[in-house]
């Protein structure tokens, strides 16, 4: 029989433009965990039991050694790294993405910058610290932006990954660029 | 224009979709008549000044809102979650 090997999105090299670098991330495994109406709490309890982890309110995120688990819209959150244990199964809708999604991190002093010609989101520190998360467009494309130390994680649907990259890409090279041109009043 | 959705904050127009007045939240009971099903199926007020309307934030959390806008001056008072409001 044929053996087929598993093929991750944006296989590739790191892009580097200036102080910015853009990875790809490996994520594992990915559940997408939407709590039934009225389980909120029972999920959260499961949760806490399974991973050391509740459920995440609007735009937090939670780590703990078992993984960590991403707020993903109204009452959905991704579940990444910890298969999920029959007790979450029982007070959420649980569905593996693991092959629907792809992740990049993109880091360097102006990566917000960088962002910001992409997305309407506010990236300030102050309204977008680490840990935070929020669904939003980047260009046409929606995407789960996580905010990280020193940068931003960017998920997105596979096929869109690339386009998602390539959007970035142009964005780095022009922020770079502007960034070399000395400034008027020095 | 900015709406404040109640789960992610201010956000850019860009990210919602306009869903018609609120009024569609309200519907009339199976047996109401033909008048009250045309009036909630067809008939609409075109106010100008404050109105009630549903946006839906398709790019942002997926959450549908009732949203209170000026149509005159286009300023958004507030919104909060439809299911609040439709009870469900």
């Amino acid at each position: 029989m044929t053996v087929l090997t598993p093929q991750r999105a944006l296989d590739g090299q790191e892009l580097r433009h200036g102080n910015l670098q853009l990875s790809t991330v490996a994520l594992g495994r990915v559940t997408w965990v939407a709590p039934y109406p009225g389980e909120e709490t029972a999920l959260s309890h499961a949760l806490q039991s399974a991973c050391s982890m509740s459920f995440p309110g609007p735009g937090e995120s939670r780590e703990s050694t078992a993984g960590r688990i991403l707020w993903s819209g109204r009452a959905q959150a991704l579940l990444i790294g910890p298969h999920p244990s029959a007790a979450i199964e029982k007070c959420a809708a649980v569905v593996d993405q693991t092959d629907g999604w792809a992740a990049m991190r993109l880091g360097g002093a102006s990566a917000a910058q960088v962002l910001a010609r992409l997305t309407p989101l506010d990236l300030r520190p102050s309204h977008f610290p680490r840990g935070r998360t929020a669904r939003s467009l980047l260009g046409h494309v929606p995407v789960l932006l996580v905010a990280i130390e020193n940068g931003f994680e960017i998920f997105v649907m596979r096929s869109m990954s690339e386009t998602v990259r390539h959007e970035i890409e142009t964005a780095m090279r022009s922020t770079a660029a502007r960034e070399k041109i000395p400034t008027a009043h020095a | 224009m900015l709406i404040p959705c109640p789960l992610c904050g201010a956000r850019d127009l860009r990210e919602f979709t306009p869903k018609g007045a609120a009024v569609t939240l309200h519907r009339p009971d199976v047996g109401a008549g033909l008048d009250a099903w045309n009036d909630y199926l067809h008939l609409r007020d075109n106010p100008a000044g404050p109105t009630r309307e549903l946006w839906w934030h398709g790019s942002g959390c997926g959450a549908w809102l009732v949203v209170e806008r000026n149509t005159l001056t286009h300023e958004v008072s507030g919104a909060r979650l439809a299911e609040e409001e439709a009870g469900a």
